[in-house]
């Protein structure tokens, strides 16, 4: 039967019960014709430990947020103190996102979005079918956590010729996911992917990555912007990414607590 | 599309390109292996990765993959008979996580173990071995991070059972002492004695020669190196 139905218990007439129950055993033809049941079996649980400006969580929320699934979202504030939770569920790294999967847990942000997309297969396809479209997915979105997320870290913690140099990397980075890009309405062809997913997130830290370094990304790369503003029709989208100025806040508070700039 | 031609452009002793390589022999893929002086790179490795300008890339038909991990995820899902990675998602997610733990933490602070000097020698050695005990935790009691049969992580981490014992004698560092790492000496020697393994390393004796004057050239910029 396995028909998956939270806690609550009922025995169906002339049905074999599978747990326990004061009328019966497992396994036994329940004698009662006034109960009514299914096979229980636990509703799936699903819990994300997220910090809302990371945009790695982003990631995670935004793949949920695609496939339709409920989950619970527990907020952990890196800033204060990392979570006794937090350490259980990712001892080797220490780090968010985490998606915790009926108690399991599963950590590194592209590692996340695959396992949702292959744990609900049934529902929205976020991985192109074609193992070379795969593998081009796969190779941007390590670009961009190998290049566009340390160059942009750069631009808004460093000054002088180090942030210089990291802003040209940082372009230069974006010109060459634009040129990725071309002319389709989104990294994954006509449907929004796991590419799209892996980087939409950084369009939330565009105004800070502008105002710390002094320059303009649409001036340079108007066709990533036309596609982010794209991106932000979604519904996935437009409830994920915080607005850009509340990022810029908190980049400049963490700031002043740690006495950086 | 799988019966194409399969071309792959390496160096002989990256152990990027050997996963690469072990991946297709394991697979009983034909390909044509084109070497290429890293050091004095071709056009056509500049033409066909020109982002990252590195080895191994891989054509297939065409088609050109590049990155070893991304090239080893496109391999199992383009010659799907011997499977390298688990059916199970979670089995999977595991398997890439630990294929990336230990590129960015094993792999890179033994590199800056080998070819540093001093206090940021012994800081590089420390996290090298923390990295290899937690790697030690998660092999407990399997033949292969795959279970009985060689897998996806075993060719990952490949370069753990034949590069790092070789810059572990070159530089003293005491590195993989089988006493503290027992389950990662069975397995090296489990994953050595596996024939398509054993017949494709780089030859010992050549890789000293190289990686000794490899660490020399590269200890300056060690030394300069800011701390993460």
């Amino acid at each position: 039967m396995g028909v998956k139905f939270g806690p609550v218990l009922y025995i169906v007439p002339g049905d074999i019960c599978s747990s326990t129950c004061f009328l019966t055993f497992p396994g036994f033809l329940c004698p009662s014709i006034s109960c009514v049941s299914v096979t229980v079996t636990m509703a799936e649980e699903v819990v994300l430990l997220d910090f809302w400006p990371s945009m790695f969580g982003m990631r995670a929320r935004l793949a949920l947020a695609e496939k339709g699934i409920q989950y619970e979202y527990k907020e952990e504030d890196l800033v204060g103190g990392k979570s006794q939770l937090l350490l259980k569920m990712n001892p080797v790294q220490k780090k968010i996102p985490v998606l915790i999967h009926n108690g399991i847990p599963v950590s590194e942000s592209l590692i996340v979005v695959q396992y949702i997309d292959e744990a609900w297969s049934e529902r929205y396809q976020l991985l192109p079918s074609d193992p070379y479209q795969r593998a081009r997915a796969r190779f941007w979105a390590d670009f961009i956590d190998k290049k566009v997320w340390t160059s942009g870290h750069q631009v808004r913690s460093s000054k002088g010729a180090e942030q210089e140099a990291a802003k040209v990397e940082f372009m230069d980075s974006l010109k060459l996911l634009e040129g990725e890009l071309g002319d389709k309405p989104y990294f994954g062809g006509q449907n929004f992917g796991f590419l799209d997913i892996a980087f939409i997130p950084f369009y939330g830290w565009f105004h800070t990555y502008e105002t710390f370094g002094n320059f303009s990304i649409e001036a340079s790369c108007p066709k990533l912007i036309a596609w982010a503003k794209r991106c932000m029709e979604r519904e996935s989208v437009l409830k994920t990414l915080p607005q850009q100025h509340k990022i810029y806040d908190f980049v400049l508070h963490v700031n002043k607590m740690f006495g950086l700039h | 599309m799988a019966s194409q031609e399969v071309k792959l452009i390496g160096f002989w002793v990256s152990p990027f390109v050997h996963r690469v390589e072990w991946a297709l022999k394991l697979k009983g893929v034909e390909y044509e292996y084109i070497e290429d002086d890293i050091y004095n790179k071709s056009p056509l490795l500049l033409e066909l990765n020109p982002v990252h300008k590195k080895v191994p890339v891989m054509v297939h038909g065409g088609k050109v993959i590049v990155e070893s991990f991304v090239i080893l995820e496109y391999i199992e899902e383009t010659w799907k008979e011997g499977p390298l990675l688990p059916q199970d998602p979670y089995e999977r997610a595991m398997a890439r996580f630990w294929a990336k733990f230990a590129e960015e933490e094993l792999l890179e602070n033994a590199g800056i173990a080998l070819c540093s000097h001093g206090s940021q020698k012994e800081k590089a050695v420390k996290s090298t071995i923390d990295a290899l005990e937690k790697i030690e935790g998660e092999l407990k009691g399997k033949s292969f991070f795959g279970g009985e049969a060689i897998g996806y992580l075993d060719v990952a981490l490949g370069w753990i059972s034949y590069w790092l014992p070789v810059w572990d004698e070159m530089s003293s560092m005491q590195l993989l002492d089988p006493m503290k790492f027992p389950s990662i000496t069975t397995w090296k020697n489990n994953f050595l004695e596996n024939p398509v393994i054993k017949e494709n390393l780089p030859p010992k004796e050549k890789m000293v020669v190289y990686f000794q004057k490899r660490s020399k050239e590269l200890a300056p910029a060690m030394a300069s190196r800011r701390h993460a």
